[in-house]
């Protein structure tokens, strides 16, 4: 526990205050807002390590926490704390952010100061949502998100902008609606909003069954789940660069989260009943949505879709948890399923970051996204052509890179469900290595295709830095998880625990 | 016989009353160049009334009738006064320099203004049938008068003739409906009527005048169906008289609705409970649906009325304290942000120019980014987006009406508050999304009206992060 000076309160306004401080650059001092950012945005880095080492992994508890009355009269607490689970997230947030600033250092010249502003705001609603101990406090950050990331897309994105801003705002603001009521049921019924007791209160089948739809009405958005995926290839597509990259790494992982941190622990009874649909619709999403990225012509829309196939690997390990607790000896196999879920998330908020940033490459140099315009690549773009072909590899699930330590982790998990449902999710890393083995194919292979590419240049340090970073994180990851297991692996323990205690 | 003690509890009334006349006279000796006294004048008026209605600090302890019930001095009564000229005095620190560049600039616009607050703090003082009558008749009638002060603009005759009459019907049924509950029980004074309507013989005379009386208070409020003058009267009224009328009235409204509905016919709740939700349904639907086709944005925060007075009814229908306390608290946020939505279209309009269309905001984030922040606040306020204080006061009355067991309400409200998220979006898209035209300037700088404005959508900020004072101060007017 360490330091008794409010740590997540200073990881989660710095940001935000630093971001309006940023705005009042201005216009005509884009370097100094530049500087500036990335100076907030790398103190966030430094401060949110000693959550890792201050951290005692041995403890499920919640650690570094912080709590205040905020609004008396409703029982909402301005409680903040942070375990295993919460904590990767978190560096992965951190991290992010300072890649995405660097990322943007010449490829954003229009309003520079509004931009950067934007994420580190962003920044620090999404440390928040990881950070939240009381559910109200939860929505607010899981809301207010929403707000600089309309604007990104909004103003920064491509030609359809103002559609995928509209889109994305209006779909996941109707998803996360259903959960507030949801929330409002259970405060009225158990009278606290904090999670500990939400955790503790009974709650009848039928309740369940209601809330655990309204959290899925806003989680199963937020991941995307099929059938409600169609915002993410519209956002993906239309945002920024850096919005594309925080959108993938880490704003689709909320919804993941959510589900471990509310529809888990406060309805297991419901999960157990509906884990069939859930199963389904992972699996959906893994073998249906990777066959949709296969046939795309954009690249940032085939990316997208693969981020909703390796995204229903991680619903899949998260929902697997209640079909194998209920039988015997299933716990260890259970306990595994959501280690993988999880490792699953921080990998692909690595490599569907560095994807995202590898077509940003391309696109400042070429202004367009669309497969056909490219071709041959590798002859004048050497080190960036490694790359990519690295990330490609990591995200058809190589050994030796994390993308394959999640989804193995979950495909073992499910194997002891079902052999068929393991072979469907096992399917992935056939279908990921077509959409992914391919498109290296067609852009980055052959022959040089039109004149563009032809005067290409490679990639300078500022963005050989961004892509090394998360090279090295898909590396560490998939060669040595243990750090990242051992980070989570007596909360998940926890969890489990949870499950096994029918609420009825 | 009169005594102190009737006179006391009166003082906000006597004193703007005094002060409405005095100013009365001082405009008359003025000369135009001297005109901006009246203004200054007529805020240390409302500043005066606004001490005087929280002098006794808020305390339950202090709650008093004057006149053998006919008034009613307690703590909702006070903190609905006090921020009714709070929100009054900004509505005329916001009109000045529109009215300046009108020539609209004169003492009359203020007098009306104060005698409609006049009657908006008898309003919810209102102890008896009759004092809640006059009050509202002297608000109404100064608002008639306020919609056509502008009386060669053709629009605004227009909306100030249509607002008397539908208002004069709305007024008679609510008078007749007060005519049914008296015969019905043989009393005027709401505490006795709510006594007496719990053993009335005649049920059925009680409860059409209930309905009548909630009709009254729909249209007052502008809930659906009863809200087919809000488009026009706020359309055709000069900009800081729509701003003025489309705010603290709203407050007043609910004073109104709870003396009457609560205080009065409270025995009764089970009926009108109904009849309120469905009214909050159906402003909702048609409120949030109609918005969405508007190009024009006073029309369209016109419909936006209409949907937040569905939102404001679901607490009344949940009821309960809990409710009318959550009722309460959205009456007063909902002024503050409406106050501020009106004076973004009064700080980009100028002489001959009125930037009240939507596209007229194209581009606002590229010429003044302070501006355009500022109204992106209070349109997410608007649509209920967190941390914005028009999250919380949403908050509060779905969990007033779940509580209340009306969760289809509850349901209805936040699928149609997504639906109407997207016309407060369509105003920040078009700010932020689009190229600047020509005409996205400010337009006068009055210096007093931008730091308002900056000082009322921060508010909305500031209030998100720390409603719990506000929320309190609702909860113990009403005793929760």
């Amino acid at each position: 526990m360490g330091s008794n000076w409010p740590l997540l309160s200073l990881l989660i306004w710095l940001p935000v205050l630093g971001g309006f401080a940023t705005l009042a650059f201005g216009r005509e001092r884009a370097d100094g807002a530049r500087w500036f950012s990335l100076l907030v945005a790398l103190a966030v880095l430094l401060l949110s390590l000693p959550l890792y080492t201050g951290h005692d992994a041995a403890s499920a508890a919640m650690q570094f926490v912080e709590r205040a009355p905020w609004v008396p009269s409703f029982d909402i607490f301005y409680h903040l704390g942070v375990d295993g689970i919460s904590i990767a997230l978190i560096l992965l947030t951190t991290l992010c952010t300072v890649l995405v600033i660097i990322g943007a250092w010449r490829s954003v010249e229009e309003r520079v100061h509004q931009y950067l502003a934007a994420f580190l705001i962003l920044e620090g609603m999404m440390i928040g949502v990881f950070a939240a101990m009381d559910a109200m406090l939860f929505y607010v950050f899981f809301e207010a998100m929403l707000i600089p990331m309309f604007i990104i897309i909004g103003v920064w994105g491509g030609p359809r902008r103002v559609y995928a801003s509209l889109k994305f705002f209006l779909y996941t603001f109707l998803g996360s609606i259903f959960m507030l009521v949801g929330l409002i049921y259970l405060y009225l019924k158990g009278g606290s909003f904090a999670l500990a007791d939400l955790y503790q209160l009974p709650l009848g089948a039928t309740e369940q069954t209601w809330l655990f739809f309204a959290f899925l009405a806003g989680f199963a958005i937020k991941v995307p789940m099929f059938p409600v995926h169609t915002w993410l290839p519209d956002a993906h597509v239309e945002a920024p660069t850096g919005g594309s990259v925080i959108l993938a790494a880490i704003m689709l992982k909320i919804g993941g989260y959510g589900f471990i941190r509310f529809s888990l622990p406060i309805t297991p009874d419901a999960g157990q009943e509906w884990a069939w649909l859930m199963i389904a619709l992972s699996l959906v999403a893994v073998v249906y949505v990777g066959m949709v990225a296969l046939v795309q012509a954009d690249m940032k829309k085939l990316i997208a879709y693969s981020s909703v196939a390796h995204m229903g690997f991680v619903t899949l390990g998260t929902f697997i948890v209640f079909a194998l607790v209920a039988r015997p000896e299933g716990a260890d196999a259970a306990r595994l399923g959501l280690q993988g879920a999880m490792v699953q998330m921080v990998s692909h908020g690595l490599i569907s970051g560095a994807m995202f940033s590898c077509v940003g490459v391309l696109y400042d140099r070429m202004h367009t996204r669309m497969i056909k315009d490219y071709g041959g690549v590798v002859n004048t773009m050497p080190w960036f052509a490694a790359l990519w072909v690295f990330f490609s590899m990591a995200n058809s699930g190589l050994p030796g890179t994390s993308g394959f330590v999640g989804e193995f982790m979950v495909i073992l998990a499910s194997f002891q469900y079902s052999p068929v449902v393991a072979l469907l999710a096992a399917l992935t890393l056939i279908i990921g290595a077509g959409y992914s083995l391919w498109l290296v194919k067609r852009v980055i292979f052959g022959a040089v295709a039109n004149e563009n590419v032809a005067q290409l240049k490679d990639v300078n340090p500022r963005e050989a830095l961004v892509l090394g970073v998360f090279a090295l994180g898909v590396l560490a990851l998939g060669v040595y998880p243990k750090p990242l297991t051992d980070l989570m692996d007596a909360s998940i323990a926890q969890l489990v625990q949870q499950l096994l205690a029918s609420k009825l | 016989m009169i005594t102190a003690a009737d006179i006391v509890p009166l003082a906000p009334e006597i004193f703007l009353l005094g002060a409405t006349c005095a100013l009365l006279l001082i405009d008359l000796f003025l000369s135009d160049q001297r005109r901006g006294l009246v203004h200054f004048l007529a805020l240390l008026t409302l500043a005066g009334t606004a001490i005087l209605a929280a002098r006794a600090g808020f305390d339950p302890a202090a709650d008093t009738t004057a006149f053998g019930g006919m008034f009613v001095r307690d703590v909702m009564a006070d903190a609905l006064k006090v921020f009714i000229c709070v929100i009054t005095g900004a509505a005329f620190v916001y009109a000045k320099p529109y009215l300046q560049d009108r020539d609209l600039f004169k003492g009359e616009f203020y007098v009306l203004c104060l005698t409609c607050v006049l009657g908006m703090l008898v309003m919810v003082s209102a102890g008896n049938l009759v004092t809640a009558y006059l009050g509202l008749e002297l608000q109404a009638l100064s608002a008639y008068a306020l919609v056509a002060l502008h009386r060669d603009n053709r629009l605004a005759s227009e909306a100030g003739m249509k607002y008397f009459v539908l208002g004069s019907l709305a007024s008679g049924m609510l008078l007749y409906g007060m005519s049914m509950l008296y015969g019905a029980t043989g009393t005027l004074d709401l505490a006795v009527l709510h006594e007496a309507s719990a053993q009335a013989a005649d049920r059925t005379l009680l409860l059409f005048g209930v309905v009548f009386i909630v009709v009254g208070i729909a249209f007052k409020f502008g809930a659906a169906p009863f809200h087919m003058w809000i488009p026009d009267v706020y359309h055709g009224a000069p900009t800081a008289i729509t701003l003025f009328i489309g705010s603290a009235p709203k407050i007043a409204a609910f004073g109104l609705a709870y003396r009457l509905l609560v205080d009065g016919t409270g025995m009764l709740d089970e009926e009108w409970r109904i009849m309120i939700g469905w009214l909050a349904a159906l402003s909702l639907v048609i409120g949030n649906v109609v918005a969405i086709a508007q190009t024009n944005l006073k029309r369209m925060l016109a419909y936006s009325t209409v949907s937040h007075v569905g939102f404001l009814f679901l607490g009344l229908a949940a009821g309960t304290a809990a409710g009318y306390a959550a009722a309460m608290f959205y009456a007063i946020t909902y002024a503050l942000m409406s106050t501020a939505a009106f004076a973004a279209i009064i700080l980009l309009s100028r002489r001959g120019f009125e930037a009240e269309e939507i596209d007229d905001f194209r581009g606002l984030n590229r010429r003044h980014p302070w501006y355009a922040l500022l109204v992106l606040l209070v349109m997410f306020s608007l649509a209920g987006v967190p941390p914005l204080v028009g999250f919380w006061s949403k908050l509060v009355v779905l969990q007033a009406a779940i509580q209340g067991d009306l969760l289809w309400l509850a349901i209805v409200a936040i699928v149609f508050a997504v639906i109407g998220a997207y016309y407060y979006l369509r105003v920040v898209k078009v700010m932020y999304f689009d190229a600047p035209t020509e005409d996205t300037l400010p337009g006068k700088r009055d210096p007093q009206l931008k730091l308002l404005l900056t000082a009322n959508a921060l508010l909305l900020l500031v209030l998100g992060l720390f409603w719990a004072p506000l929320i309190e101060l609702c909860e113990r007017a009403l005793g929760v």
